[in-house]
């Protein structure tokens, strides 16, 4: 156990966690150059394009120093505000965690939420400062960022550069050197906990594990404790580029278990294994139930493909437990389902996902967070869809979700920051001054404000100098009240929101401004109004479309013009018949997206 | 087959143009060097077949000096072979035509002028950035007859910001007093990057208005009706018999080349356009390269295309050439003009099909419903 050294890196986006890791793996010859695909560790496509690493992984290397062979895990560490709790869990079984700062950039939002998470549970951190080499880098200001934030010395820091490979043994070096070695007792009855797991189509669910105490050998009978279910080990081993299996794996180890279950949602992260035979007493602190947070419908642009978008949420859910659905009946939509998500992102992923991996295009209706409603004889629903929420005269009391947000960025936009938040009625709880020109803002806000058009703007106003991250608090009473939206006084359920009441004016005129925007033209007027109960709050008119006809249309334009036209006809293509007015797919998540 | 020569010279930038021009006369020679060899390079791409029509197009070919289109038609006469009632056409600017022009052109074979004249009012010519005045108009227009042009056609625009319908009927009525046998009519419009939708941007001009543009439209057809002319092709009309051989080509699908910078040239199989950038033009052309962009067209293209053209035409489009695209193309033609028909846009006449006068206003609307993506 005394050369084993678990680890994670904490890094934001971009800051160049997967080239270091690839690098170290390169080093390490875990992996060989020839095989080497950048970014090892990222093997979904989407997450490579994005440079995001959605779920979470592992792999083990080894590392010679003075003579002695060194085991190492490095646990990949989701890099989204959505996935704060699998991060929780990353770092929950560690003893070790790199924090990567980009040397341009300086510390982020989530950076040291995340740090935070690794101080609070004991890790050792190894500071790291990349892209050292690169002409924008400042490693003075960023050196004085992280030891105010750690109060570390200064020496402690280490410079590297992913791209170049510099730094990269002295960081390897490092972790044997400053990382404790995993504590526990082989001979105690078995405690792991999951960190991670991963759906494969022969294997099933494949979970991955760091043992605490105990030993687990191949054959064994465990207890899931959380779910109570009991299953056979039918495979452990250790992860390493491939699953490597083994007879046993055992205290300070980091490895898998396949146990044969064929659904994700049996195996939740941050679970406890134990022997049926002989459990420990005491299970990993730290397991939450993660609930999404986040519904919206999601629905076919064809109904005949109702069955075909079942499958596909069904085969995404393998691989993905935070996601949920049920079908649910639109009457402006048809046949589709409520999906939960941990948040914006998840949302904006699964929905890619569906595009790419399942050639699914879909309708995607207006996002709302989760809330509570007490009625009027006692009853507490949980509210997912606007229609969810009891009649006026029925209900009591709404609850909604708050957050703790955190913003980093430069001091000269805090004003703006400030009116932006006060705007989603955010409370200022606390500003930091992490060095002259970075300050951490702390807010307490509505999570269902941040549905609503937060992430735009918030970068717009900061030019992107901003980095947010958010973790949920409490549920809170609040006055919220159902808009509906009227298409040619058709209401369109799809479009309908909760709001709070002191915004519903103000955003029913927005909504309306902006679906006269995205809605096309027809060949009569169509009005657009917002209500609450019967009462209109807002309205806009399209006027009628009365002519759509090219002047000119000469041998030089024919190619251009059928382009046009074609274009025109697979736009159509993707709307959909609400009433007599033709609604583009891209219109329910675009119609809280303001300009200004 | 068809010949359409390019000369992307203007004497000065009309506010709503978007075509490929320069107002810039240096180069002249060199440009028309360029066009004729770069006919002698192209001769081969109608395969020998004879032309029936010639089109000068531009810019502002009536711009040319005498010298250049004589050494330009030279080099068609030397390369191709034109039949002899072909139709060869000139575009050109009321200002531009001196009676020693007109006679001059007269002499080299142009036997059918197409003339911007656009509108008769110095308001809209001055919103428009024209060149001539009204009085230039009437003056090229009857010098034009005098010099022995019999077959002449006129441009008009409609839908202009600083006109009325009242003045828009006496733009029409004045276009008919002079014995014209073909008119051309356009709305104006305001294409992205010109000086107008500038203009129109910092609110020096009022917007176009959609029901002013479509009313003015309505009109047109009303009066071209009562007028005993033929609607036949959405922004124009001819006395019987009088169609214009050489754009009813691109309508109808049959080949064409096209010879100068931008110009587009089309053999059934492909489409292929020339770089829309003079220098570029003259210096590939100059080293024996054609630079053209192709583009081969597939079945569903095709059909696209046909869809596009024909529907825009009084010919419309005919089930048994859509069925010689391929039994699935009928099917869906069919299904899709259904609804067409019911909302009362195209009318089906036997096999053939036609854009009623409602259903032009919306001829592009029609035509990208039909499209098959």
């Amino acid at each position: 156990m005394e050369n084993i050294r678990n680890f994670c890196i904490i890094a934001h986006i971009d800051h160049g966690k997967s080239t270091l890791a690839d690098r170290m793996l390169e080093t390490t010859s875990t992996i060989g150059a020839r095989d080497m695909q950048d970014q090892a560790l990222d093997n979904m496509d989407l997450e490579r394009e994005r440079g995001i690493t959605i779920k979470s992984h592992a792999i083990q290397m080894t590392h010679q120093k003075d003579g002695q062979t060194y085991v190492f895990n490095l646990i990949d560490t989701p890099g989204h505000v959505d996935f704060s709790y699998e991060v929780s869990r990353s770092i929950g079984a560690c003893e070790g965690a790199l924090l990567l700062v980009d040397a341009a950039q300086g510390i982020q939002a989530q950076t040291i939420s995340n740090l935070y998470l690794a101080i609070e549970q004991d890790l050792e951190i190894i500071p790291i400062i990349n892209k050292v080499d690169m002409p924008s880098a400042q490693v003075e200001d960023v050196t004085d960022q992280i030891v105010d934030l750690l109060g570390c010395d200064p020496s402690d820091i280490l410079l590297a550069s992913g791209k170049t490979g510099l730094g990269v043994p002295e960081i390897l070096d490092a972790v044997v050197d400053r990382i404790p070695e995993p504590e526990g007792d082989p001979n105690e009855p078995l405690q792991a906990m999951i960190f991670d797991s991963v759906f494969n189509p022969y294997r099933g669910v494949i979970a991955y594990v760091r043992i605490f105490n105990g030993t687990l050998k191949k054959g064994d009978r465990v207890r899931f404790v959380n779910t109570g279910k009991d299953y056979v080990a039918e495979e452990i081993g250790f992860l390493k580029m491939d699953l490597v299996p083994q007879s046993m794996i055992s205290a300070g180890d980091v490895g898998y278990v396949i146990t044969g279950v064929k659904e994700s949602k049996e195996i939740k992260v941050g679970d406890t294994i134990t022997l049926s035979e002989n459990p420990c007493s005491e299970v990993v602190k730290g397991f939450e139930d993660v609930k999404p947070m986040v519904f919206a419908g999601i629905y076919p642009i064809e109904n005949e493909h109702f069955e075909d978008l079942r499958d596909s949420l069904e085969k995404l859910q393998l691989n993905d437990a935070s996601l949920t659905f049920e079908p649910e009946t639109s009457m402006a939509l048809g046949f589709g389902f409520r999906c939960g998500f941990l948040g914006m992102l998840h949302l904006e992923i699964i929905q890619e996902r569906l595009s790419r991996e399942f050639d699914q295009e879909v309708i995607t209706t207006v996002p709302n967070v989760s809330y509570f409603a007490y009625t009027t004889n006692g009853d507490k629903i949980d509210v997912h869809t606007p229609n969810d929420l009891p009649e006026p005269t029925k209900l009591d009391k709404v609850e909604e979700p708050y957050i703790r947000a955190a913003i980093i960025t430069k001091p000269e936009y805090i004003g703006k920051i400030l009116n932006l938040c006060i705007e989603k009625r955010g409370v200022m709880k606390n500003q930091n001054y992490l060095s002259t020109s970075r300050v951490e803002l702390l807010f307490e806000m509505p999570l269902g404000e941040i549905v609503f058009d937060f992430y735009d703007r918030l970068k717009s106003i900061s030019r992107g100098y901003a980095s947010f991250d958010y973790h949920m608090i409490d549920f809170r009473a609040s006055d919220l009240v159902k808009m509906d939206i009227l298409l040619n006084s058709e209401p369109v359920d799809a479009l309908s929101a909760l709001v709070h009441r002191s915004k519903a004016d103000y955003l029913g005129r927005k909504i309306c401004k902006r679906l006269k925007e995205l809605l096309p033209r027809k060949q009569f007027a169509i009005a657009i109004q917002a209500s609450i109960g019967a009462k209109i709050i807002a309205r806009e008119t399209i006027s009628a479309l009365r002519k759509d006809v090219t002047a000119k249309c000469y041998g030089g334009d024919i190619s251009r013009k059928r382009k046009l036209l074609e274009k025109q006809k697979k736009g159509k293509k993707k709307m959909r018949q609400i009433g007599n007015v033709d609604v583009p797919q891209k219109t329910f998540l675009q119609v809280l997206k303001f300009d200004d | 087959m068809g010949l359409y020569i390019h000369i992307p010279f203007c004497k000065q930038a009309c506010h709503y143009c978007n075509f490929h021009f320069t107002t810039s006369d240096r180069y002249q020679e060199q440009m028309v060097g360029a066009i004729v060899k770069e006919l002698y390079l192209q001769k081969d791409y109608l395969e020998g077949r004879s032309l029936e029509s010639i089109y000068f197009g531009g810019g502002t070919p009536s711009v040319l000096s005498e010298k250049y289109l004589a050494d330009i038609m030279e080099a068609i006469y030397q390369w191709f072979t034109v039949e002899k009632d072909a139709e060869i056409t000139l575009e050109a600017n009321p200002d531009d035509l001196t009676e020693e022009k007109l006679r001059f052109l007269k002499d080299t074979g142009i036997n059918r002028l197409s003339i911007g004249v656009q509108s008769f009012r110095a308001e809209d010519l001055s919103l428009m950035n024209r060149a001539h005045t009204r009085e230039e108009a009437i003056l090229s227009l009857d010098r034009a007859f005098e010099v022995g042009f019999q077959d002449i056609s006129l441009d008009l625009i409609y839908g202009i910001p600083t006109s009325t319908d009242a003045h828009w009927l006496e733009n029409m009525e004045m276009a008919l007093r002079f014995p014209i046998h073909h008119l051309s009519a356009y709305a104006l419009t305001i294409e992205p990057k010109t000086a107008l939708a500038h203009f129109i941007r910092q609110g020096k001009y009022p917007p176009v208005d959609e029901a002013m543009a479509t009313r003015q439209f309505e009109m047109l057809m009303d009066f071209a009706q009562a007028k005993g002319w033929e609607h036949y092709e959405i922004s124009n009309f001819a006395l019987a018999g009088k169609i214009a051989r050489h754009n009813t080509a691109y309508w109808q699908g049959k080949a064409y080349l096209g010879i100068g910078p931008s110009a587009h040239s089309f053999n059934i199989q492909s489409r292929q356009w020339n770089i829309a950038n003079n220098q570029t033009y003259m210096k590939e052309i100059e080293k024996g390269c054609v630079p053209a962009e192709k583009e081969f067209l597939d079945v569903v293209t095709r059909y696209n295309e046909y869809v596009m053209t024909g529907l825009r035409t009084k010919w419309g489009c005919s089930l048994g050439h859509i069925r010689a695209y391929g039994a699935g193309f009928e099917t869906f033609f069919r299904k899709e003009m259904r609804a067409k028909i019911q909302e009362g846009l195209v009318v089906e006449n036997g096999t053939t099909y036609t854009l009623t006068q409602k259903g032009k206003h919306f001829a592009d609307k029609v035509a990208s419903d039909l499209m098959m993506v």
